[in-house]
């Protein structure tokens, strides 16, 4: 490959990379905060308790903002495709094309449209349909979330399709959707995204109430938050565990990644740590638990788990074993963080201060460990874009990389810069509602009956 | 129902002229919106405010377009995007900063809104150029050289005007007193804009490009020639006597005459519009590639058409709805 080439596919790689990571951040909150509004708004309906719409009307101001900046992002995703990986439309085109239609078809509009009734239109419309329009906004982000993961992995476990003349033609269109690892990492998206909108909702209430919030609503939210948390926590362990065997089958080269097996072994140890050398091939500084990783993976002590000298294509080892960590880490730490919460806050006791501070130290957490998993599994499936059908490299475009690092510039800058926005307005709206709660100013008796 | 890839190709055709039309119509009058935001703190509230719960789908035509593109037509899809990578790039930044500003101005600190409303002017204005400026080098066929180049820029700069217009149709509709009466003196100097524009680039294909002459200046194209332009004089005349009315009468501002001259604007857009296709039908990228060359496989468009067929009179449906619910003159921007 010229050397040109070689660059406009480093370069190409590293914008899809800050592009996806950069817009995966937003979604990942507003899919499962969607839920939340739709259950704060149903409390408020069923109870009419005031508290309930303070709630709402506090956390849908933030799903706006996440929302509009997941938006934009997204529009920019929709563009990659054609101007940096041509060859990956004209490979499975006929595959992945119809798959995002559908989301745009079924979700997009759906969930854009019904959130401008969902925001502005609260006085103009009857509640029952106002809190409809709620919970069209959370079909909607889940839908979507459906069709890209659907895509995501049958870009990863492909089936349901022929190849001729080195073009992917649809066979199956139910095989292609709920190919092999669909469900399986669907629903660790979906939880995924649980955990991170409930770290998000309790990390932003302990923060205001260490800012002085004396109302009930910050407290209620948060108790809402943990008591959801110390539920899908314990299930996403569940669910990975499950996720696991389903890739140990389907992507055995990136198991041994996550792993750190450098050679097929039997009963492979679990390592808790480790720093993996791929030139020698080998793990310094191992801190590892015997025979534990064999039985996770094959339920025998003495199973065998190949190693990654047995592949022909083989990913880079230390981004998929470090994210692996950090992701289980984190998750492990927020059903401490979860539990502890529920027996701390049970019985409307107040919080200690060393656990409020915790619980703002992890408002994004979530983000962190979606972000590991997602580059667990996605520089995992590498060198392949779709496995065994194309490759990353042959998929990009041959545009100058002069053109590559321009626009890489202009959209990092652009993201940093958003994302300082973002976190600041984040912060200033919890610090804003603490002196002043705008609708407080409103006698709720009256706004109760106007909803 | 098994269709042929002729068939389906043209349907799509179709489809991706419905998608980019819906596009300009609606994400027009609102980026329109975003360049004419200006006056008193609390106008720009009201004009923010009146586009507020629709802008956001308004945009998610503009993904439909590419995801047509995408679909159907990969082949095209490539090229285009390929031809068009700095705009593109400019577009979307654009669209990035107006979308992050429209929320970021109505939650930030006060003394930060004007800068977010700078970035709203200015993402909104980027945007439209950068879209007008794309158009032209695509129905140019992406050609090289001094001609279609300046041809490009000039097609931004009608595309913002015709932008502008639309929204201050928009915003004569949906404000009232001083802000509607500034509206009203934006929409007469974009429309002279627009309409100076439209003539220019009608005579530029006329005259530059022999093969869309041919197309017009024969039979059902020379009827077209004679009507379009026809149509589109009485539709300028039925705005001019709208806004005739609007300016002796201040009181009537509330009135069915406010809509009038947005609805004039919108039979505009779709009479230029139809204009552009037939000039163009089925060529997917003018001169270059046929709409059928550039398609996906039948099974895979197939699959596509029925989602079509039932869910866009759907979103169709709750679009209108939408614009039903928030029918009538803005209200306060207010955020629950």
């Amino acid at each position: 490959m010229e050397p040109e080439l070689l660059n406009t596919l480093a370069l190409s790689r590293a914008q899809f990379a800050l592009n996806i990571s950069f817009h995966i951040l937003f979604p990942s909150i507003t899919i499962a905060l969607a839920w939340l509004l739709f259950y704060f708004k149903l409390r408020f309906q069923l109870s009419g308790h005031p508290v309930w719409m303070r709630i709402y009307r506090f956390w849908v101001k933030l799903f706006a903002l996440t929302f509009a900046l997941g938006v934009v992002t997204g529009i920019t995703m929709s563009f990659q495709f054609g101007t940096n990986w041509p060859g990956f439309m004209e490979t499975v085109g006929n595959i992945a094309g119809p798959l995002l239609g559908y989301e745009v078809l079924t979700a997009f509009f759906l969930e854009a449209t019904f959130l401008g009734i969902m925001l502005f239109g609260i006085h103009r419309v009857p509640a029952w349909l106002h809190t409809l329009a709620t919970l069209l906004v959370a079909v909607g982000t889940s839908l979507s979330a459906f069709w890209i993961i659907a895509l995501n992995s049958w870009m990863q476990t492909p089936a349901g399709f022929v190849m001729e003349n080195g073009v992917a033609m649809p066979v199956d269109w139910w095989a292609i959707i709920f190919n092999p690892s669909m469900p399986y990492r669907l629903s660790h998206v979906m939880l995924a995204s649980g955990l991170t909108a409930c770290f998000f909702v309790a990390g932003i209430s302990a923060y205001r109430l260490r800012k002085g919030d004396a109302k009930q609503a910050p407290r209620k939210a948060l108790r809402v938050a943990l008591l959801a948390a110390a539920l899908i926590a314990p299930l996403q362990a569940f669910v990975g565990d499950l996720h696991g065997l389903n890739t140990f089958e389907h992507q055995p080269q990136k198991i041994a990644a996550m792993e750190g097996v450098w050679h097929t072994e039997n009963g492979a140890p679990l390592l808790l740590f480790a720093w993996p050398d791929e030139t020698r091939q080998a793990n310094h500084f191992p801190v590892a638990i015997p025979k534990l990783a064999s039985l996770i993976l094959t339920h025998d002590p003495n199973g065998e788990i190949r190693g990654l000298n047995e592949f022909e294509h083989t990913p880079p080892v230390k981004p998929v074993f470090f994210g692996f960590r950090i992701m289980v880490g984190l998750g492990l730490l927020m059903i401490l963080m979860a539990w502890a919460g529920v027996w701390l806050t049970r019985k409307g006791r107040g919080m200690p201060g060393w656990y409020s501070g915790a619980l703002v130290a992890m408002t994004f957490s979530g983000w962190v460990a979606t972000l590991a998993g997602w580059y667990v599994t996605e520089i995992g499936r590498q060198p392949w874009l779709v496995t065994g059908v194309l490759k990353t490299a042959d998929a990009v475009t041959t545009l100058p990389a002069g053109n590559v690092s321009f626009s890489f510039t202009v959209y990092a800058l652009v993201y940093a810069g958003l994302l300082v926005a973002y976190l600041h307005t984040v912060f200033y709206m919890a610090r804003k509602s603490v002196a002043v709660e705008e609708y407080e100013t409103q006698p709720l008796a009256l706004q109760g009956a106007s909803v | 129902m098994n269709l042929e890839l002729e068939t389906l190709a043209l349907v799509f055709w179709c489809l991706l002229g419905v998608a980019v039309f819906m596009y300009a119509l609606l994400d027009g009058y609102d980026l329109g919106v975003g360049m004419l935001l200006s006056g008193s703190e609390s106008e720009r509230d009201r004009m923010v405010a009146s586009i507020g719960p629709f802008w956001d789908a308004n945009e998610t035509w503009l993904v439909l377009a590419v995801g047509i593109l995408l679909i159907a037509f990969p082949a095209a899809h490539s090229v285009i995007l390929r031809e068009l990578y700095l705009p593109a790039l400019a577009l979307l930044v654009g669209l990035i900063l107006r979308g992050v500003s429209f929320d970021f101005r109505a939650k930030a600190i006060s003394p930060l809104r004007p800068l977010w409303d700078h970035c709203f002017r200015f993402g909104s204005l980027l945007a439209s150029l950068a879209q007008g400026y794309m158009l032209g080098r695509y129905v140019t066929g992406f050609a090289d050289g001094g001609l279609p180049v300046l041809f490009a820029c000039l097609s931004a700069l009608c595309v913002a005007a015709a932008y502008v217009y639309i929204g201050s149709a928009w915003l004569v509709m949906k404000t009232e007193g001083e802000l509607q009466a500034r509206a009203l003196r934006w929409l007469r100097l974009s429309g002279a804009l627009t309409l100076l524009g439209l003539l220019f680039i009608t005579a530029f294909n006329l005259l530059v490009r022999p093969e869309v002459a041919a197309r017009w200046l024969h039979g059902t194209g020379l009827v077209l020639l004679v009507v379009l332009p026809a149509l589109g004089f009485v539709c300028l005349w039925w705005i001019e006597r709208a806004l005739g009315t609007l300016y002796k009468n201040a009181s009537c501002s509330c009135s069915r005459t406010a809509r009038k001259p947005f609805f004039g604007v919108v039979t505009l857009f779709l009479l230029a519009f139809s204009a552009l296709g037939y000039s163009y039908f089925p060529y997917v990228i003018p001169g270059r590639m046929l709409a059928i060359d550039a398609a996906s496989a039948a099974a895979s468009l197939q699959f596509i058409l029925w989602g079509v067929i039932l869910v866009l009179p759907l979103i169709l449906a709750y679009t209108a709805f939408s614009y039903r619910v928030f029918w009538g003159k803005s209200e306060d921007l207010r955020y629950y």
